[in-house]
């Protein structure tokens, strides 16, 4: 058999994986290695297997991912810090054929803006809401979030998160689990590959629960690194993740068709 | 008997040479440049091409999306 060269390999017809066109051609502004890139690239895939990139409006955030409708080639919008969930609301009310969803970080879902997530969570919103929990204030030089570990170093708590002082790692998402207005509430990683396909999974259920008009949110927790702000490699900062945030901040559902599951 | 040969190309200008991708992939085919791009970053390339088996799996972990995929049937 006569050896096969790179270049019979790659040619337009053996392509298997190429970035999605829902994402644009611009170099994305994050740290190298973190994982709000990944989280825009599935969510952009799942918008356009599920053919929703007309009719998709996104909200993006406060902090690192501000930037995010650079990024995400759909009609989008960017809310006041922590306002998201409000301003969704407002759109889905008035396009309610349009499917809308929210893209967070922590420090604007679980500490500014507690108060428009836990009620657009409550109202039963139609919208999804895509959480990354990174345990940290990541744009502004990583502060202590309420998702901080206990006893998680960061440049307020430097000698690592004193619950007895500074209060309790908050769980945003069992929280928002128990309210009667949320459908699928549930909590992903993109680190691995096997990690990235079951988050684009839960990905695409939460929009496809928008799509069909299901009764209530869909919740979706990333939990992600923020290896500039946990001052490690990329690599370390997965590991590390593994073996700290995952245990206090478990993987899988907790709430699916409106029912707890955990 | 059919064997799959893969192949990727990394957007080297585009690649921030975090290394997300050399655990991800099951036959060692990735490393980090000793040169680096344009950034100054130590990008990925296809230190054994041979083992590649178009899995997609670098691809699908990379935060930038820098990585494409090609993979044939070899039958034999
Ligand atoms: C009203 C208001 N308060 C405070 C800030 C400062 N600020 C900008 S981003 C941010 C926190 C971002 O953290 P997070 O939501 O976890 O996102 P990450 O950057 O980690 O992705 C804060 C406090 C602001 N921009 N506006
Ligand atoms: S500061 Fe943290 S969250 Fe922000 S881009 Fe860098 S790694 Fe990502
Ligand atoms: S994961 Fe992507 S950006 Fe990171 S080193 Fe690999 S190809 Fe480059
Ligand atoms: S496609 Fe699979 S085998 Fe080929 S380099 Fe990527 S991870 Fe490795």
């Amino acid at each position: 058999m006569a050896e096969i060269t790179l270049q019979d390999i790659i040619k337009p017809e053996n392509l298997v994986y190429k970035k999605t066109d829902l994402m644009t051609d611009k170099p994305l502004s994050y740290c190298p290695g973190c994982g709000h890139g990944t989280a825009h690239r599935i969510t952009m895939e799942v918008i356009e297997e599920l053919n929703l990139a007309e009719d998709t409006i996104g909200v993006a955030p406060v902090g690192c991912s501000v930037l995010a409708y650079e990024f995400m080639n759909v009609d989008m919008t960017q809310a006041a810090h922590g306002r998201a969930p409000a301003v969704a609301t407002g759109i889905k009310r008035v396009w309610p054929n349009k499917v809308v969803f929210t893209y967070q970080g922590d420090g604007d879902l679980a500490a500014i803006g507690t108060s428009e997530t836990i009620h657009a969570c409550n109202r039963g919103e139609n919208i999804v809401i895509i959480f990354i929990n990174n345990g940290i204030y990541g744009m502004t030089g990583g502060q202590m979030a309420p998702t901080t570990l206990p006893g998680m170093k960061s440049s307020t708590s430097p000698y690592g998160r004193d619950v007895a002082m500074m209060g309790n790692p908050l769980k945003m998402t069992e929280l928002v689990a128990q309210l009667p207005g949320t459908y699928f509430v549930t909590r992903q990683a993109v680190h691995t590959p096997a990690a990235v396909r079951k988050a684009k999974k839960a990905i695409k259920k939460a929009f496809e629960n928008q799509r069909d008009c299901k009764p209530g949110l869909s919740f979706i927790e990333i939990v992600s690194n923020c290896n500039s702000g946990w001052k490690m490699t990329p690599t370390d900062a997965n590991k590390w993740m593994e073996e700290n945030m995952f245990p206090f901040y478990p993987m899988g559902d907790i709430k699916v068709d409106g029912q707890l599951v955990k | 008997m059919a064997k799959v040969r893969g192949a990727i190309v990394v957007d080297v200008e585009k690649c921030k040479g975090c290394g997300v991708c050399l655990p991800a992939c099951p036959t060692d085919v990735i490393d980090l440049a000793s040169e680096v791009n344009g950034k100054g970053y130590h990008y990925a390339f296809m230190n054994q091409p041979d083992e590649c088996i178009g899995c997609s799996n670098c691809a699908i972990v990379c935060p930038d999306g820098v990585i494409t995929v090609y993979k044939v049937k070899l039958n034999r």
